[in-house]
This record gives structure tokens, sequence and C-alpha cells, in this order.
């Protein structure tokens, strides 16, 4: 019988035997298969404890809480809806009156799309906010914008109620955006 | 007589094999009929010390089978014990257990501890050989010898080059979904050896091979710049591609791998860049107020298929390699999202969005013969074999904690799961190895 060497057989050998190939062994805790309703809408939800009054005047609490750091949007839409400019005044006046925050915007879609076109549909309401902001008179220099997508849901079921908390634009003090 | 057999064995095994089986293969199948008849087919347990042989066969087995074209009969009908794989066997004991085929195969330890793995298929109504090949190997890639065999034989039956010799790349997910911890990781095609590329601190996605290097381009999150970044699987060193001014995302290589094509990020507009890897200079390609993603090449390179919502909603559109003549192909209801060329250059796959479903399709490159392979609640990002034959993708059922990866052939049959130890979304299929 004559042999042959199989060139396939023959790089094989320099991919497996490559640590880098072999060095990371998954280590991944069968996740949880809850999927309760969880949407923290509140300041309670949100951890931060302590009524509506109590918040320092122009910390981050009081911004969360008093002012409101986030937006709702339609499916699809990166219109900034009525409800959600009352929110964005507020935002703006108070940052105006505490100069000293820069913020980031991020961007959140709902699970009804795909990856990569909810990654630009969240940049894209990021964007929107930003500008509707800028119109009210925050600096752009103060403002930095980061979309994650459908990937940081925070209302977890499998309709349109946690849907429509997730179509979101948060209003971050800090934060790193680009 | 058996001389003569011997000798018709010895030709194959030096190399002629590709270019005979063809002429000599009563057995064959037609795998464009759709839902074919699997064929019945005996692989029988390699000779080999411990239970190596035995190993490597089930590996061989499932794999035939997994694919839907082949049946593996059960080892309890065998009425011949093959111990001596040189020899031709006793058709007529094949044939009344209807094995249409047959793989005999012994797998031994060479004096500079190498593996050799080599195997006969036979044709057992024709009482012939169809190919017979063998292989060297290191021990520890006994799986991947398998699944060469596989391959040898799933291209000896079908005609078609086979697709087991590969890796899947993917998304691996852990944790609830309100905080979701993502890896890129690897795989067989089988799901076996699965192994993490980078930890869990950074939010990663959609991860593609090279074409002809052991590299991928993903997104990453690190440092809160989303950024489509480079993996080196031999040496694990990681890159940015290029140095854009907003976040760049949804990557994939040029059918030569010399090219990454992208999104770019500006403001809320999102438009299609390529970088040359070599020369590090970007083009851009699409410049609309809209949002251009998804970009996928034309395995001969001068086209591109992309998903764009310039005319409302996501729709794909197809242009020239150089950004030309850009021109709607989707016209179904709802929305198309996702698109991916295939490797034979003449279907487009994608996601469907449409009545609250999320489908899995292909159509033709002009957009016509649309046709859905799957549907349910979230089906997305499909991902071609290296033949064409079939796809992965991935589902999340509605109430289920998270995302997991399946396949399906190209007629829309033969949909399986493709088991992780975790999670798992966003696949892209290796080309195949060599």
């Amino acid at each position: 019988m004559s042999r042959i060497h199989s060139p396939a057989a023959g790089r094989m050998q320099t991919i497996a035997r490559n640590p880098a190939m072999i060095a990371l062994f998954m280590t991944l805790a069968l996740a949880g298969c809850a999927s309760k309703k969880n949407m923290p809408n509140n300041a309670g939800d949100l951890g931060l404890n302590g009524g509506a009054g109590a918040a320092t005047p122009g910390s981050q609490q009081d911004f969360t809480v008093n002012v409101g750091d986030r937006i709702f949007f339609d499916t699809d839409s990166s219109s900034v809806r009525a409800d959600a400019a009352a929110t964005l005044d507020r935002q703006a006046q108070w940052l105006q009156r505490y100069p000293n925050y820069a913020i980031t915007i991020e961007g959140h879609a709902d699970e009804r799309g795909t990856r990569e076109y909810n990654l630009a549909l969240g940049a894209r309401r990021a964007a929107a906010t930003r500008q509707y902001l800028a119109s009210r008179g925050v600096p752009a220099n103060r403002m930095k914008t980061i979309s994650y997508g459908k990937e940081k849901p925070v209302a977890v079921c499998d309709d349109i109620s946690c849907w429509s908390q997730n179509r979101r634009a948060v209003t971050v003090l800090g934060g790193a955006g680009m | 007589m058996f001389r003569r057999t011997l000798l018709r064995l010895l030709v194959v095994l030096t190399g002629l094999a590709a270019s005979l089986p063809q002429a000599w293969a009563l057995v064959e199948i037609n795998i464009n009929k759709g839902n074919v008849e699997p064929l019945p087919i005996a692989v029988t347990d390699f000779i080999a010390g411990g239970d190596l042989g035995q190993r490597v066969t089930d590996v061989i087995a499932a794999d035939l089978k997994r694919s839907g074209l082949f049946a593996p009969v059960n080892k309890q009908a065998f009425i011949e014990k093959i111990s001596n794989p040189d020899q031709a066997p006793r058709f007529d004991d094949w044939k009344v257990i209807n094995a249409q085929a047959l793989v005999t195969g012994r797998v031994t330890q060479e004096g500079d501890g190498r593996l050799r793995a080599e195997f006969r298929l036979w044709d057992t109504f024709a009482g012939k050989q169809i190919t017979g090949q063998q292989f060297y190997t290191q021990p520890e890639n006994w799986r991947r010898v398998a699944h060469i065999i596989a391959d040898a034989i799933y291209e000896s039956l079908t005609g078609e080059k086979g697709y087991f010799d590969t890796r899947i790349v993917y998304v691996a997910e852990s944790g609830p979904k309100t905080a979701r911890k993502r890896q890129l990781a690897i795989m067989d095609q089988d799901g076996f050896n699965a192994r993490a590329l980078t930890n869990a601190n950074e939010l990663v996605l959609t991860p593609r091979f090279s074409p002809n290097r052991q590299e991928i381009t993903y997104m990453s999150f690190e440092g809160n710049q989303p950024r489509v970044y480079l993996l080196q699987l031999e040496t694990g060193q990681r890159e940015v591609v290029g140095n854009f001014p907003g976040m760049t995302f949804s990557p994939r290589f040029s059918p030569d791998g010399q090219k990454v094509i992208m999104s770019l990020q500006q403001e809320g507009n999102s438009n299609i860049y390529t970088m040359d890897l070599r020369s590090r200079t970007t083009t851009r390609l699409t410049s609309t107020a809209a949002i251009d993603t998804s970009p996928s090449y034309s395995p001969d390179g001068s086209q591109i298929v992309f998903e764009s919502d310039r005319g409302g909603r996501p729709q794909l559109y197809v242009m020239g390699a150089d950004g030309s003549n850009q021109r709607r192909i989707s016209f179904g209801d709802g929305s198309y999202s996702t698109p991916v060329w295939s490797p034979r250059g003449d279907l487009i796959a994608f996601t469907k969005q449409s009545g609250g479903k999320f489908s899995i399709g292909v159509m033709k490159t002009d957009g016509s013969g649309e046709r859905i392979l799957t549907s349910g609640f979230h089906n997305e990002g499909p991902t071609w074999a290296p033949n064409g034959r079939v796809l992965m993708f991935f589902r999340q059922a509605a109430g289920a904690g998270g995302p997991q990866i399946y396949s399906i052939d190209l007629s829309g049959y033969n949909e399986q799961i493709v088991q992780t130890k975790g999670f798992a979304s966003d696949p892209a299929w290796s080309p195949l190895l060599e």
C-alpha cells in the first residue's frame, strides 16, 4: 500500500498544536431560563432608594429621579416623541444648571430586529437625542453617544410591554462613548 | 480475480481517487431533489487498538447522518465482521441488510507517534470499491481525520464537496438577558471541541472567518469604543481595523481575504466602507442618509449585497464592488436583513421579518425565486457551509432564555440543533479547512 501524506492532515497539525487555540476553555455557566417581566422604570427598581425629594440637587440621583434619564421610541423609529421631548427639555435645563457634567447618550433597540441593523438603529436614536439636546442649548462637546443595539435590554419578556421599554435612549452622566 | 481487485485498490490509493469514483459508482445521491431518501450506509468499526476505531467510526457516521443524506445502518444488524479492511467484504452480507454503501477502515499508530487512518468505501450492489484513502495526523486530531473521511465519503457519493472538516465561530452567551455575557468561541461544525477565544469582559458580536487565513474579523466594545477588530486564531493577536471617527460594525472579509468590508456609523447614518488590509486604505462605497449595513461579497468579488433602509424599511440591495449601480432586489412583504451571498454564487440567504415572525430564506441574486426555509418567533443571521448546501443560523424561541444555533439544508429539510454548552448566536462557517 502506498503512502499518501495528505496536505489536509499536514496542516491540521499546525492548527491543533497551537497553544493559543486550546488555551482558553469555555466555562459557561448554564444561564437561567427566567423570563419574568423585569422593568426597572422607577427609581426603586433602579436601586435608587429614597423618595424623589431625598435626592441631593445636582446629583446623579437627582437627575435620574427628578429629571428622568431615559426616553422611549416607537418601533423602528428614531423620532423624538412629545413625551420624550418633555423629558429632554428637563434634561437640557438640568445640564445647563450643572455645567460640570459631560454625558453619554446610550441608544438601544428592542429585540425585534437583527443584530447589525439594531446597532445602527440605536446609534440613530442616540444621535436624535443628542441633536435635540443640542437644540435646547447643551453644548455638543459635552455629549458623546454609543449604541448597544439590542444587546442590553432592561425589560425581559416576549411582548410589546417589554419591547417598548427597550427602545430607548439613556442619558448617562459621565460614561464613555465616542 | 482477487489479485485484480487489489491492483485496483492500489491505483485508487495512489491518488486517482478523485477522478475514478464517479465513473464507478452506481450508488449515488442526487442532492438537488429536495427531500431525498437518505442512503443506507454501513460504517463498520475501524480496526484499531482499543476503542479508537469505534470512536472514529462514530464521528463519521454522525456526520453522515446529520447531513440528512445518509442513514447509517444500525451496527447490530451487521452480519459480516470486518477483520481485514484490505480485503473485499462479502457483499451479499451487506446487500441483505440493505446497506448500499459500506465503509471499512483501520487506524494504526506509526513508529513516530502519528496516527494513520485509512478507509475504503464500497458499493455493495456493484460489488466494487468506490474509493480508498489514507491520512496521517497527530493522535489528538483523531476527530478531524474522521471528519476528513466523512467528507471524502460525502464527495464520492454526492459528487459535491463535503463540509464536515470545518469550524464554526460564534458568540457564546451566558447569564441573564439583562446582564448577558458574550464571548467569541469556536467549535467544530458538529459542536465538539468548543473553546472560547475571548474573555467575557467585553461585548463582542458578529465574528466572521477569513476565507484563506486562520483569522476572524468581529466587533468588540472594548474600552467602550465599538469597533471592528481582527483576531489571529493561531497567536491570539488582535488589532483594530482602521481608525474611524464613529462606530464600525458588521464586518466581513472580501473573497480574496485582502479587505474587510463593514459599516461606519456617523451621527444617525451608517454607510459601507472597505479597508484594504495591506495598504490600509479605506474606501467609502455608499453615501446615504440611511442605515446601510450587513455587506457581503459575491464569491467572485465583483458585487456586494447589503441591507439598507433608504427606502423606509430594511431591504436588500446589490451594488458593484466599487459602489456602482446600487439597486434594490427585495420586494416582498416585511423587511429583509443580514444578506449573505452563497459560496456557489447563485443565491443570497437572508433574515426576513414579516407578520411578527422572523424567517431564514434564500433568493436568487436578482431577488427572484424567494424561498423561506424556516420561520418562527425569532430566526436570524444565516451562514453558508462552504459547499453552499447547508446553512446555520440562530434561533430564540418565544419564552426561551437565549438563542441557540441550528442548521438546515438548502432544501428547507433536515433542521437540526447544534449542541452548545450554553446559549449561542451569530454562527459563521469556516471555509473547508486545508
